[in-house]
């Protein structure tokens, strides 16, 4: 059974890839919200911020990126509730197939869908003016380091997907993750906060992430910042794959 | 595997029980559905039906008890099970934002057949949803998305076949289409299992009829077993469908309306 897993995940990621380019909105929507974000930052908050030689969009957009990953895969959850209240989830389960495929196209199609929408937004930024002297490697680190996170919060996303009992629900997880950044290095250098709050913002897996792509994207030395992200990521994604995979075999039990 | 199991029933039901925590919703359940017949079974709302159906096609462990689907063990053979069974859900699980051509292509690349463009397009046409093919099924009318469901649960030839309430929902002509389709597959060999809270549907289709009632099997027969045991004045479910059906149809018109007059009408 196991010789179809690849052939199987191809066809089923087929099928939800066709849901995403359908309702290219669903793009739209992700990245709507970092941009307006963008937008406001930049111009009217962003001239009271103090971030040294730095323009304020180089700043912000990698906050920004793992925001409009946070708001991305509210839709991995939403589009996985819809499979499973849809009846089709049973349906492909009670078919000959590698049956752990139907969960591995949606986090594919996760993946895509983000990538999408990470491009579009850096688009924006490139028109408000971000410019990065980063090489390629450099990018092609930031764009890994992206990838990782998108692969971490979308098995976070599996778990509301696969047991949410209403689409609000299954949608509603990912509101903490977007406002994350705010109590992070994303918009704010973290010195001028209070004592807990910089306690906090200093030791949240945002703060880790941000600055490792800020040093990345400026050619600067990413330090220790780049380990203690990647064990964020890597830790992130270890506990919620345990999680999603328990409420998975709890669904098909 | 073909010449597995050749012998005995196509399912074989015995002692199957389910219960979460202390709801009991199934209470020792014993069936048998010979290879090639239609099984109906009969029940309301919350009588374990889809419970049945969800533990044979090892969507669901049972608490306690056994089922065998083509001679596999259910439990512990669910792999095998999953190839010689297809499953049509109480609700029509298609996929909306496909088209009708694309669903059933996706099933045949998922059941690993050769050119599933080909058999899409025969059983678009056999379902009569050629014209149909290319829109996404969220524009389809009821009737319409059921023919596509169990046209999805045909792909592959499966030998036994679930069809969960597959009119539960359907007007009156869809129903009959639904029925048709039904009646064309059994003629086929294959075994079909159909749960259904319609006494009508049953009595049109099955050639053997169990009603479960608060999760046990009370009565299992024939139409003609049945109707010696109850009087017509005891099945409750009946009310005047059949006749509002007629009445409906034949102002609606339709040449179908006359073959199903003459069937139902026995009955009375």
């Amino acid at each position: 059974m196991t010789a179809y897993f690849f052939s199987d995940t191809a066809a089923l990621t087929g099928r939800t890839l066709r849901h995403v380019t359908r309702s290219m909105d669903t793009i739209i929507t992700t990245a709507i919200t970092p941009v307006a974000m963008m937008l406001m930052f930049v111009y009217v908050f962003g001239g009271a911020i103090d971030t040294g030689s730095v323009s304020y969009v180089n700043y912000m957009l990698p906050g920004i990126l793992l925001m409009t990953i946070a708001s991305g895969i509210s839709y991995t959850a939403y589009r996985l509730f819809t499979d499973v209240k849809s009846g089709i989830f049973e349906r492909f389960q009670s078919m000959p197939i590698a049956r752990s495929g139907v969960l591995w196209a949606h986090v594919i199609t996760s993946l895509v869908a983000n990538l999408i929408a990470l491009v579009l937004v850096v688009g924006v930024a490139v028109l408000m003016g971000f410019r990065s002297g980063a090489g390629v490697s450099a990018w092609l680190a930031v764009a890994g380091i992206l990838l990782l996170f998108t692969l971490a919060l979308t098995w976070l996303a599996v778990i509301p997907g696969l047991s949410a009992s209403s689409v609000e629900g299954a949608g509603a997880f990912a509101y903490p993750l977007i406002f994350l950044p705010f109590v992070s290095s994303a918009f704010v250098p973290t010195r001028t906060m209070p004592g807990p709050v910089r306690w906090f913002a200093e030791h949240q897996p945002v703060t880790s992430i941000v600055n490792t792509i800020r040093a990345l994207f400026t050619g600067q030395p990413v330090g220790d910042d780049i380990w203690i992200a990647l064990a964020w990521c890597g830790g992130i994604l270890v506990v919620a794959y345990v999680f999603a995979m328990a409420a998975y075999r709890r669904k098909i039990a | 595997m073909t010449g597995h199991s050749i012998a005995g029933p196509a399912i074989r039901v015995r002692g199957l029980e389910k219960s979460y925590g202390k709801l009991e919703v199934l209470r020792g359940v014993d069936f048998d559905v010979t290879r090639g017949s239609i099984f109906a079974l009969l029940g309301s709302n919350g009588a374990g039906k889809t419970t049945t159906v969800r533990i044979l096609a090892t969507l669901l462990k049972a608490s306690a008890g056994t089922a065998r689907v083509h001679g596999f063990d259910v439990a512990t053979q669910p792999a095998d099970v999953r190839e010689s069974i297809s499953l049509t859900g109480q609700f029509a699980a298609v996929d909306e934002i496909l088209s009708g051509r694309e669903n059933l292509v996706l099933v045949a690349r998922l059941r690993h057949l050769k050119d599933p463009g080909a058999i899409a397009d025969d059983l678009l046409r056999r379902f009569s949803l050629s014209e149909a093919a290319a829109r996404k099924v969220s524009t389809y009318s009821g009737g319409m998305r059921r023919r596509l469901d169990i046209a999805m649960s045909l792909i592959g030839n499966s030998p036994v076949i679930f069809l969960d309430e597959p009119t539960a929902g359907l007007d009156p002509e869809a129903r009959i289409e639904v029925w048709d389709a039904v009646k064309e597959l059994a003629g086929h060999g294959t075994t079909v299992l159909l749960t259904t809270q319609y006494l009508d549907e049953a009595e049109q289709l099955a050639d053997r009829i169990a009603i479960l009632h608060q999760g046990r099997i009370i009565v299992n027969g024939t139409l003609a077993d049945l109707k010696q045991l109850f009087p017509p004045a005891k099945v409750e479910y009946v009310e005047k469908q059949p006749t509002l059906e007629e009445i409906f149809l034949a102002v609606i018109g339709g040449d179908k309306s006359n073959a199903i007059g003459t069937t139902t009408g026995g009955q009375g």
